[in-house]
């Protein structure tokens, strides 16, 4: 649960621009994503089939197998990773994955926590920015082509 | 809140004991900052997951660590890897995935941790005691170590691990320190029979149902006769930690945290009560299948890693009949387990019946199934969970006696009626 009074709540810090993916519910990303393609798997998640890759995701919080991590950290690498993942709390197996693909590849994908009211706010399709102190603002330009 | 180290931990970030502590102390130090801790803490042993190969990430990781002189300084056990080491006739992957998988598997053995390959540590001789701090990693044992053993450790993910067990530090936070542990939901049962209470598939389906209900709170199940076995515990937790994020449950009267309901709530009101019926229990069986085609191919049990008493079941199960010729039946477990069973002569018995032993992995992201066509039957919820994503086939949940039954005849069959009202 987010502190009163400390979000955004940076747990990865980067900064990223895509198009936003709202997950009605939470994803476990290992089983329920593959990297090749950056597409979601699990066959029980109303978005199967969605694509994550440069997406700026937002979820309420993350789910399931600790492999998770690695699972990002491999999709940071393969590029099939989303932007951005934007959540309304903490998640230290996303957070790990993201701090390992900085660690080995120096690559940042930024990972935040954000009040409900303001992920409420992020529909689906809407193109923004998440800046390195975790603000997300529209975004006027097209999603950076990395 | 912020984050103060000790001079040890300085000294590491700063590169006094040399890169490999550097690079492990800073993934600790981040990983606690991002989950707010305020300080770290001291562990006594750890379980590794980042031996199972994802990809070419995971093994960067490790040679990163590992070519800067990495060793662990707490005992340290290994999770299941992509490969059956005791059994390579099973290998139907791509060869050069298998080199790479054995060459992440050796990088860990050469960091000092024990290549112990299996997801159900707590079920090898040695394991965690009451009240100690643990770095662990595999979510269902994540959920055994706290809530069955009342050890204490976060759900850590891959790459944290192996950085806590060359470290011997872990961030002081969640479900090491005691307010994190208290329950917040009590889940009570109405008008479930006796019958399914008293059998090992409720627990799997209960677990399931609670993952989706608590999502990552600590639940307290209350109402359940005292002194419920490990087995039935494990099955619960597995299965709360894939459809949900539970890193630890209670229930009065069978876990160490949990005398009472009292004392698993700490003295404070719960959050939320939720009362579960045989209808909710249904509707979540019925949500661990994803066909009603009976054309049995494959039967797979022991995720997590069957215990002896669970390969003993199956034995007394099976009695002296013989899995039909179209069904290929696979029960996956840890070596140290197998050795056991080995001595106990259950072994070629299980040979004899057409029983294929897996071992140091698991037949839901290893491709050892042969036949993904037709319909798979597990009685585990957490291979029902992820086995259709990782392999594409299609799964029928049911009790470890269905699945022994099906197998027999060549189709699903189920016991229904123990799922009736009470």
């Amino acid at each position: 649960m987010p502190e009163q009074g400390s979000t955004p709540l940076v747990l990865v810090a980067g900064t990223a621009t895509g198009e936003v993916l709202r997950l009605d519910e939470p994803l476990s990303f290992w089983g329920g994503m593959e990297t090749v393609g950056g597409r979601i798997i699990d066959q029980r998640h109303p978005q199967v089939g969605e694509i994550v890759a440069g997406r700026v995701l937002v979820m309420p919080f993350g789910r399931g197998s600790s492999s998770g991590s690695s699972v990002i950290c491999e999709a940071v690498r393969a590029g099939t990773a989303p932007a951005a993942i934007l959540m309304a709390e903490r998640d230290d197996i996303i957070a790990l994955g993201a701090i390992a693909a900085d660690e080995v590849y120096g690559l940042l994908m930024p990972v935040v926590v954000l009040a409900q009211e303001e992920l409420d706010g992020l529909e689906t399709g809407a193109v923004v920015t998440v800046g390195v102190d975790g603000t997300v603002r529209a975004s006027d330009g097209a999603p950076d082509p990395a | 809140m912020t984050l103060r180290l000790e001079e040890r931990d300085e000294a590491r970030l700063a590169g006094v004991e040399g890169p490999a502590q550097q690079m492990a102390s800073r993934v600790v130090t981040r990983l606690a900052a991002a989950m707010g801790a305020d300080e770290l803490l001291d562990i006594t042993g750890a379980h590794i997951d980042s031996c199972l190969y994802h990809g070419q990430a995971v093994l960067d990781f490790a040679n990163r660590l590992a070519d800067a002189g990495a060793r662990v300084v707490v005992p340290t056990t290994l999770n299941v890897s992509s490969l059956d080491l005791l059994h390579p006739e099973h290998a139907r992957g791509d060869p050069e995935e298998a080199r790479l998988s054995r060459r992440l598997m050796e990088r860990f053995e050469e960091m000092g941790c024990r290549p112990t390959w299996t997801c159900a540590p707590y079920q090898l001789e040695v394991r965690p005691g009451f009240g100690e701090q643990i770095a662990w990693a595999e979510s269902n044992a994540i959920v055994f170590a706290n809530s069955v053993l009342g050890a204490r450790t976060n759900r850590y993910g891959d790459f944290a691990d192996i950085c806590c067990a060359v470290t011997g530090r872990a961030p002081a936070a969640g479900l090491h320190l005691d307010e994190h542990r208290r329950a917040t939901v009590v889940i009570r049962m109405d008008g479930v029979s006796v019958d399914l209470l008293d059998r090992d598939v409720f627990y799997p389906v209960l677990g399931g149902l609670i993952g989706r209900l608590v999502g990552k709170a600590v639940p307290v199940v209350d109402g359940l006769e005292p002194g419920v076995s490990e087995d039935r515990l494990k099955a619960l937790g597995a299965a709360s930690a894939s459809t949900g994020s539970v890193g630890m449950f209670h229930m009065v009267g069978s876990t160490p945290e949990a005398p009472t309901l009292e004392a698993a709530l700490a003295g404070h009101r719960p959050v939320e009560e939720v009362t579960v019926t045989a209808a909710d229990l249904r509707a979540a069986r019925d949500r661990l299948s994803t066909t009603t085609d009976d054309d049995l191919r494959t039967v797979s049990l022991g995720t997590p890693h069957y215990s002896v008493a669970e390969i003993g079941r199956l034995v007394e199960l099976l009695g002296d009949r013989r899995v039909h010729d179209g069904v290929a039946f696979f029960v996956s477990t840890g070596r140290d387990v197998l050795h056991e069973v080995e001595l106990r002569g259950w072994a070629d018995r299980l040979a004899d019946a057409g029983v294929s032993m897996v071992t140091d992995t698991c037949t839901y992201f290893t491709p050892i199934i042969q036949d993904v066509t037709g319909t798979a039957m597990t009685d585990s919820a957490k291979w029902a969970y992820y086995a259709p994503g990782n392999l594409g086939l299609e799964v029928v949940f049911g009790s470890t006696e269905d699945c022994v039954e099906s197998a027999i005849v060549g189709r699903v069959v189920r016991d229904e009626e123990i799922w009736a009202d009470a």
